[in-house]
């Protein structure tokens, strides 16, 4: 049953050793197993079977730092509707220094000029890749482009649009962005290793942005403080209150994320 | 603070844990006064609800005392000092789904969203102590509870009613309300209710309140069906007769016109080797419920009739009578009842004398004895109906 497979992987490393013991490494099917897992069981995790399945921790980083040969960049899709009005949301969009608020591993966007904005994202192994981008397209209320200049860590262009949602609904929000990471599929194999499934993370990211311009803030529970993440979904800490030390780790995270607070 | 936590299946206890502290702007804190037990809290101790942890705090029937609130609360609606009922749903009051008064289904308050849209195709509104399908948010079987939107949500109480007359506006009085209403009920109608217990007494008194002209109680305990009886109900006792002919024996052989599920996934039935069947098949999960009351209402309604769903299912279930619902033209109505727009309304009703929720309450214990109360509650011992907690 689903619910059974959703509880199912209560000891995933042990189940990942015999999976790389057996010498067919199917990424996509490891990440599947990995994905529920808790962040520090999860590095210890990755990093034995990134050793055992021969890509080594250099490899890595390198495939996800966009240096390799890439071939076919990585495509991400989401969309979302919001309940105000196109003009509205199109704003909250357009401050570009709003988007570290929802967009988990955007660590900061400093705006450089109407244009221009300097980007800084938080990347595996606690590294952080950045890029210059410039804004391409911009019809107010209705869509904004934007694409990385040259030298940037990785090649990325991005499209946002906003549409009247039938019925007085609010605003139909579509996301298409573009990363040249390198070894396509691989490549996205590779960071879903690191539970950092993409398409995951921006369907995340649209969820939270949705809360936040809807509500204000990003709803907070008791058993996930850190609001929306997929792959903190099960197991998490328990539905009961942080304790003091617990809440100052939170708030210190927060504050690294600039513009969301507790 | 004191809370009531899960352990384990069959396992909570009342242990020590951290006071709750703001997270959100809109947060408020309560000081909780009394809270209840849920018939749906048997199905987190059974363990059929998925991705509960040992140590989450159960409870969504509470009310209190407001004693702090965030920075974002809209203090015209709530401030500290207020006595609030809370409804187990949290809802945001901005998302589609809250401007459509589907307070059980907002938009934005699941943080946990995804495991909710892998079970039910798309996610829920967080619940209070309900799993972490739900949110994993702490529940108020505890001495205080953290109240998300604040100023959405909680029902401030300012005449002289006891905690006892509104406590259930939490929860189980609009959900047996919303079973009655969704019946769209007439003076013609006969209204048959599956499970006497809290819910379905307040879908039957609900029933009767909306003017159907007979209402029929389907339970096996006596003193809960001596409860619906005293409610003026007919009863059914479905281990003593076989239920299609006594309700086609009530109806003149046309069958209830409206049919209320108050049971849901935890269902016995009269006729051991289809509770039998059942039961294997949830064991083994190879289903997930054990949807007898439901089959025996789709079977029994009349046709054109209404099938209204309170009880709670979490899955999936086998033999669903398809072929009935569909060539008889039923209509299948449910959903984890939208609290909020029945609060106002029904606490007019509590305070006009036309509903008396005190009536299910049996067992009062102090919140140390919660253990205790799941387990009386769960056995169907000393005739318990409702357990209600006082911290």
């Amino acid at each position: 049953m689903h619910a059974a497979a959703l509880l199912g992987s209560r000891a995933p490393s042990r189940w990942v050793w015999t999976r790389v013991a057996g010498d067919a490494v199917d990424l996509t099917a490891l990440t599947r197993a990995l994905r529920n897992h808790d962040r520090r069981g999860l590095s210890r995790t990755v990093a034995a079977t990134a050793a055992v399945a021969g890509i080594t921790a250099v490899d890595v980083y390198t495939a996800v730092r966009g240096r390799g040969t890439g071939r076919k960049p990585m495509r991400l899709t989401a969309s979302t509707t919001v309940a105000k009005s196109p003009d509205e949301v199109y704003d909250f969009w357009r401050r570009l220094d709003n988007l570290p608020t929802f967009m988990a591993h955007v660590e900061e966007v400093e705006v450089l000029s109407a244009t221009r904005s300097h980007w800084k994202v938080t990347a595996p192994f606690d590294q952080s890749v950045e890029w210059d981008a410039e804004v391409v397209d911009d019809q107010p209320g209705r869509s904004l482009g934007w694409r990385s200049v040259e030298g940037a860590d990785v090649d990325n262009e991005g499209a946002v649009t906003f549409a009247p949602a039938p019925g007085d609904r609010g605003t139909e929000v579509h996301v298409a962005i573009t990363y040249a990471i390198p070894g396509g599929k691989l490549g996205e194999a590779v960071a879903r290793l690191f539970g950092e499934d993409p398409h995951q993370q921006l369907d995340d990211d649209l969820r939270r942005f949705k809360q936040v311009v809807e509500t204000g803030e990003i709803v907070r529970s008791d058993g996930a403080p850190w609001g929306k993440r997929a792959r903190k979904e099960f197991p998490q800490r328990p539905a009961q209150p942080l304790t003091d030390e617990e809440l100052s780790e939170l708030r210190a995270e927060l504050a690294s994320a600039k513009g969301a607070s507790v | 603070m004191k809370a009531t936590t899960w352990r384990g299946v069959n396992h909570v206890d009342v242990r020590e844990v951290p006071d709750p502290k703001i997270l959100n702007s809109r947060d408020a804190i309560v000081r909780v006064t009394s809270t209840a037990i849920c018939g749906s809290d048997l199905h987190l101790l059974d363990g059929y609800v998925p991705s509960m942890q040992s140590g989450d705090i159960m409870g969504h029937e509470f009310m209190g005392e407001v004693v702090e609130v965030g920075t974002g609360v809209d203090r015209n609606r709530v401030t500290v000092g207020d006595r609030v009922v809370v409804p187990f749903p949290i809802a945001c009051g901005a998302c589609n789904a809250c401007r459509a008064e589907l307070d059980s289904a907002c938009e934005n308050t699941n943080p946990n969203a995804g495991i909710a849209e892998k079970l039910f195709g798309h996610p829920t509104a967080g619940i209070f102590g309900y799993s972490h399908l739900t949110g994993g948010f702490a529940g108020g079987q505890a001495e205080y509870a953290r109240v998300p939107f604040a100023d959405v949500g909680p029902l401030k109480i300012e005449g002289d009613l006891s905690d006892e007359q509104v406590l259930f506006l939490s929860d189980i009085l609009p959900t047996g309300y919303m079973g009655a209403e969704m019946c769209e009920i007439s003076s013609a109608d006969v209204v048959a209710v599956w499970g006497a217990g809290p819910v379905g007494i307040f879908a039957m008194d609900s029933a009767r309140v909306l003017g159907a002209h007979k209402v029929i109680a389907i339970d096996k305990e006596p003193y809960r069906l001596r409860l619906a009886a005293e409610g003026g109900h007919e009863t059914i006792n479905f281990e003593e007769v076989d239920v299609r002919s006594a309700l086609l024996e009530l109806t003149g052989g046309r069958g209830p016109d409206k049919c209320i599920d108050a049971v849901g996934l935890e269902a016995t039935h009269g006729a051991s080797h289809l509770d039998a069947y059942d039961r294997v098949k949830q064991l083994s999960r190879s289903e997930t419920e054990r949807p007898h009351a439901l089959r025996q209402a789709i079977l029994s309604c009349r046709s054109g009739g209404v099938v209204s769903v309170i009880g709670v299912y979490g899955g999936f279930i086998d033999k669903f009578p398809a072929g009935a619902w569909m060539n008889r033209g039923l209509t299948l109505k449910t959903g984890q009842c939208h609290v909020h727009r029945y609060m106002r309304p029904l606490l007019e009703r509590i305070e006009r004398g036309e509903i008396d929720p005190t009536r299910v309450i049996t067992h009062r214990l102090p919140l140390d004895k919660a253990p205790k109360g799941y387990e009386i509650f769960k056995n169907k011992q000393d005739n318990c109906e409702k357990v209600v907690l006082k911290p």
